[in-house]
């Protein structure tokens, strides 16, 4: 591989994480966003489910591309994400009921999340499979870390403990309301307006630098 | 102006049921082989959840059986399930006697449905513990159902005796405001959430009402295990 295609395969990783990271920058899926990440384990385990159908679903849409005909293209993709929301189900009822139950409807509602089908549209169908599916790992990641972020910040706040460890002893009086539907709210404002302060920090920089070069 | 009714790059249908078909193939494999894998592995999951739940209920429990109980009245669960029929989990101890009898039961609490499982004592006629199976309770408030000591301690001899003609409760149990506990069928509510406490009560209720009737006459053929 050369050293270029390299650094273009990092930058479609780097892509998700942080440039067009999908819950901080995008702000998409926030339905499970807000609604599964009441503990960190939660975040994790939808996080990972998430990303086994992104991965897989944007390689299958890449590998077909050019057999699926653009009139077809919407029925097709949604079915190949179905069937990986499916199989993730599955999956995830042999591995844990616990998660399973926690996550209730939430595992089916990832046919309908909205970072999945962007992808497949604007990026695998016209990308070679190894190119959309590293963009989509990057994605998945992206999205974890987003996902994550909210997870731990409410389970700390609003149950005192982390992935089920207790942090603070018997004393702590949780702040409930973290885990509860309003939380998620509170707590994704807070880290859109870090992202977007960091944003104008750097872009104040960069307007500073530029006015030194001009004179 | 009008188009025509096919423009000449148009693609064929045969095309376009080709591909769906060829897609709908392969996704389908692919669930289908999903779902062979992990099947096996999903209900020893689900019984271990289960039997984990019912074990806890009865903590003597070593063994159980599956039961179902009908307007007939009662039989081993398994071959055809009848409609409208109320399981139960008929357990037994080390010693192959009858611990007792675990029943599922539900109703409508604050946000969803509270299901729940409580175990039976046939010789004291009373409910010795409760376990919870699926809630989606407020966290902090009627969630407390499964953490309160006091809550719990309605349930180590909630009184559920059949009247004379064994055709009902002799009392309905019912949950009663915080503190205003007096009797041995009344389930003494957590203040704050008094809503999901009324659920409890209230799923207990229907469930023994309903059940207990068939059950308790024929509580013989439960105490012998079946090997």
């Amino acid at each position: 591989m050369s050293d270029l295609s390299r650094a273009q395969t990092f930058d479609e990783f780097m892509e998700g994480i942080w440039r067009q990271n999908p819950v901080f920058v995008m702000v998409l899926g926030m339905c499970p966003t807000l609604a599964v990440t009441v503990s960190a384990m939660n975040a994790l385990s939808m996080g990972l489910a998430t990303a086994f159908v992104l991965v897989c679903s944007c390689g299958l849409v890449s590998l077909m591309r050019n057999i699926v005909p653009k009139e077809v293209r919407i029925a097709t993709y949604i079915v190949i994400i179905a069937t990986f929301v499916t199989v993730v189900d599955y999956v995830i009822q042999a591995v844990s009921l616990a998660v399973y139950d926690a996550l209730g409807a939430f595992i089916q509602l990832i046919v309908v999340n909205c970072i999945i089908l962007g992808r497949a549209e604007a990026h695998a169908s016209k990308n070679p499979p190894i190119t959309a599916m590293v963009n989509a790992l990057g994605m998945s990641l992206g999205f974890v870390i987003g996902l994550l972020a909210l997870g731990t910040v409410r389970e700390v706040l609003g149950a005192g403990t982390l992935f089920g460890v207790s942090l603070f002893g018997a004393n702590f009086q949780p702040w409930v309301v973290m885990v509860l539907p309003p939380g998620g709210f509170i707590v994704l404002g807070g880290w859109l307006l870090l992202f977007s302060a960091l944003k104008r920090r750097k872009e104040a920089r960069l307007a500073a630098q530029e006015g030194g070069h001009g004179a | 102006m009008t188009l025509p009714a096919t423009s000449p790059q148009a693609t064929p249908a045969s095309s376009l049921v080709k591909t769906l078909g060829i897609v709908s193939t392969v996704c389908g494999l692919i669930i289908v082989g999903a779902y062979q894998g992990t099947y096996d592995a999903a209900a020893a999951n689900r019984r271990l959840a289960l039997e984990r739940t019912v074990f806890k209920v009865i903590p003597a429990a070593k063994t159980m059986a599956e039961w179902q109980a009908t307007a007939l009245g009662i039989r081993p669960a398994g071959g055809e399930a009848v409609a409208g029929a109320t399981r139960f989990y008929a357990t037994y101890d080390a010693d192959g006697a009858l611990a007792g009898i675990a029943v599922e039961a539900g109703a409508k609490g604050y946000a969803d449905t509270v299901r729940l499982l409580y175990g039976y004592a046939p010789d004291c006629r009373c409910i010795t513990g409760i376990g919870v199976v699926a809630m989606k309770e407020t966290p902090g408030i009627g969630d407390k159902i499964v953490t309160d000591k006091a809550f719990l301690a309605n349930f180590q001899a909630l009184d559920v005796k059949l009247n004379a003609e064994l055709s009902a409760l002799a009392n309905e149990v019912k949950a009663v405001k915080h503190g205003s506990k007096t009797k041995g069928w009344e389930i003494d509510a957590i203040a704050g959430a008094t809503v999901t406490s009324r659920a409890v009560g209230k799923a207990i209720n229907d469930s023994a009402q309903s059940l207990l009737p068939k059950l308790v006459p024929e509580m013989e053929k439960l105490r012998k295990k079946k090997s």
